[in-house]
């Protein structure tokens, strides 16, 4: 480390608390909005201090919803966010876990073959096939459903190279000393190679909660029953082109309350995140 | 405990590359065999058969009285010290030793008596509660030999497991491993590519070159006579004197050294040889004998290396470190007939009868 002295120890100081600050004012701004009634905002006198109707507020978005097109209050779009995000996260780690397992570890006929067309669906996301991935989900009978909502965007091809390159990593002898130990393929996975994996999957599981929380083009196709719809697409719909009529201090609140459950996976696992990142445990 | 035999083993990697072609070989019940070969041998690919972990191509391996060709590496009552250790980093030192006999459902106050014996007879007990990350290089190999004693296999395979070491922790390990042995009994094939390891832990060494048995033998008898021109000059360091030769009488061989007597009832030879002669079987003389001059002199403390010339072969001479050498000085030297060995020039097969 560099030891700095008088104005250079200052100096970093200065440039993060600009860093912070360029960062956390939207973000105090839209607080602020959502403290003030909507005519205020509406205006464009945004004040620079939070308003008097900071509880009404968030109960009103939370619990009754606005009065505009959404008719849902926000709470049970915070809930289907995170049942989305989590059964993404979840869902793309289990299957491409197992699917590395099976890539690194098992010698079968076309193994490369099945690895690169894992590979190339990393060029197919949800965008470039989604008329064909409605039709399957429609037909299927999954719109307006959980399982519509997340099953089609799980396939992961990153997840699986992601694993793949740490299983590679991992000693060949770990796996000869497993069979000498008498672990058949099962028994190495859950013994060795799960709780070697901790770290990734944590890191991948930061990284897939946001990926899966911030969907929109999937959403809002597969889903039109209003107690279905994500935070993400609620936000938008309260929006009402008609200026005037937008809820903003409710808009703003549902903003913040959707930024919330990101930000707190991301403190929570920060740890693990970094670990899972930087190092293996070996 | 048990016997290992292997018949007509081969093996053919996917690749096409031969590594092991044609290897028949015993181990006797309770021996400490040594595989011993430079890089590429195929050593680690014919234990590794022997293991399970590699397929074999053709030939039998039969562990006691059952052939284990088509057995799992579980099944076959054998455990593996590997060089890199091996260990399960996120396990404790006490599940690492406990893992394979829970695989195999031991009831628990067995291996937790199994686990601490061995720990005892390792002296990493106040390791166990530890994950090897914590552990020196030396305490992993014992985890490492501890998780193969508790399985009390029949057979236990070592592949270079000393290597990772220092070399003072290598001479340790060494004399450990060989105590241990020595208690256990239990029948031992040992990887190597180091000749020091091989001499001083082995009942039986064989020696492996590109894929094939050179020899098999105790120790004194690899090193006293050696049975290919490969042995010889694989095995003693430094590495044996080899010139070539003319039979010009019965027991007298002519070299670049001039004429050398050698032991006609050992060897049965005519014609163009190949002759070895150990640098340290060469003696120094007052007179007679064969004249040398030594280019080069190396101290070693208690040897004396000296390097010139037959003729245009290079020869190394070691001899005590008494007296004085000068370099370029011309000395005499005198070979005892019972050190010269003779090969086929040709083969490199021994001559001996
Ligand atoms: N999986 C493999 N596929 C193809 N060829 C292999 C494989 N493993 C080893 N070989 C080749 O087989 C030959 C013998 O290898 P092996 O590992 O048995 O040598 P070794 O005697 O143990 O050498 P070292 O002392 O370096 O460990 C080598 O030529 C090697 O390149
Ligand atoms: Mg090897």
């Amino acid at each position: 480390m560099v030891e700095h002295r008088g104005l250079g120890r200052v100096v970093p100081y200065i440039i993060l608390t600009l860093g912070v600050a360029i960062v956390a004012f939207p973000v105090y701004l839209c607080f602020v909005g959502s403290t003030h009634p909507q005519e205020i905002t509406a205006n464009g006198q945004m004040p620079l201090t939070p308003g008097p109707i900071f509880f009404e507020t968030y109960y009103k978005t939370l619990f009754v919803g606005s009065s505009g097109s959404t008719r849902e209050p926000v709470a049970t779009m915070l809930v289907n966010s995170f049942i989305m995000a989590c059964t993404i996260a979840l869902g793309k780690i289990a299957i491409s876990i197992i699917s590395a397992f099976a890539v690194v570890y098992f010698k079968f006929p076309l193994r490369m073959a099945a690895f690169w067309l894992i590979f190339i669906t990393l060029m197919l996301p949800v965008e470039v096939r989604i008329y064909p991935t409605y039709k399957i989900a429609a037909d299927l009978n999954l719109l307006d459903s959980y399982a519509g909502l997340t099953i089609p965007l799980i396939a992961s091809a990153t997840a699986t190279l992601f694993f793949r390159q740490f299983f590679l990593t991992i000693p060949d002898e770990l796996v000869e000393a497993s069979k000498l130990d008498g672990a058949g393929p099962l028994r190495f996975f859950w013994d060795t190679v799960l709780p070697l994996s901790r770290t990734n999957i944590a890191a991948l599981f930061v990284i897939l909660f946001i990926y899966g929380w911030n969907q929109y083009l999937w959403p809002i196709l597969i889903t039109t029953r209003d107690d279905m719809q994500t935070i993400v697409i609620g936000i938008k719909k309260m929006i009402v082109t008609a200026d005037a009529l937008t809820e903003w201090n409710v808009v703003l609140a549902t903003a913040m309350l959707a930024m919330l459950p990101p930000v707190m996976v991301v403190v929570l696992m920060q740890r693990w995140f970094v670990k899972g990142l930087v190092e293996t445990e070996k | 405990m048990a016997t290992v035999e292997l018949t007509n083993i081969k093996k053919i990697y996917a690749g096409g590359v031969e590594a092991v072609r044609d290897v028949s070989l015993t181990v006797p019940n309770g021996s400490f065999t040594v595989l011993l070969g430079p890089s590429g041998c195929g050593k680690s690919t014919l234990l590794r058969m022997i293991a399970g972990l590699e397929t074999i191509t053709s030939g039998t391996c039969k562990i006691g009285e059952r052939v284990v060709n088509e057995i799992e590496p579980a099944d076959r009552d054998i455990a593996m010290v590997f060089q890199n250790y091996a260990l399960y980093p996120h396990m404790s030192v006490y599940d690492n030793m406990a893992y394979g006999l829970r695989n195999r459902g031991m009831p628990k106050p067995e291996i937790d008596k199994r686990v601490r014996e061995a720990a005892v007879l390792l002296a990493i007990e106040e390791y166990l509660t530890r994950k090897p990350r914590a552990l020196s290089g030396g305490q992993r190999q014992r985890v490492a030999m501890g998780r193969a004693i508790v399985r009390e296999p029949q057979v236990f395979l070592f592949d270079e497991p000393l290597s990772n070491l220092d070399a003072k922790l290598r001479v340790t390990m060494r004399l450990e491993i060989k105590r241990l042995h020595n208690r256990l009994n239990a029948t031992s094939i040992f990887v190597t590519h180091d000749q020091v390891e091989a001499m001083t832990l082995a009942d039986q060494v064989v020696v492996m070159n590109s894929g094939r048995i050179e020899q098999i033998g105790a120790p004194g008898e690899v090193y006293k006579h050696p049975a290919s021109r490969f042995v010889a000059s694989f095995i003693g360091s430094p590495a044996m004197n080899l010139m070539t030769g003319k039979i010009v009488e019965p027991g007298v061989v002519e070299t670049p050294g001039g004429k050398l007597p050698f032991d006609a009832k050992r060897f049965s030879a005519s014609g163009e040889v190949e002759v070895g002669i150990r640098p340290e079987d060469i003696h120094t003389a007052s007179s007679g004998g064969t004249s040398f001059t030594p280019e080069l002199v190396e101290e070693l403390g208690a040897t004396r290396l000296l390097h010139g010339n037959f003729g245009s072969t290079p020869i190394i001479v070691a001899i005590p470190a008494s007296g004085t050498v000068h370099e370029n000085k011309e000395m005499r030297l005198s070979i005892d007939a019972q050190a010269v060995q003779l090969f086929d020039k040709a083969t490199g097969r021994s001559l001996a009868r």
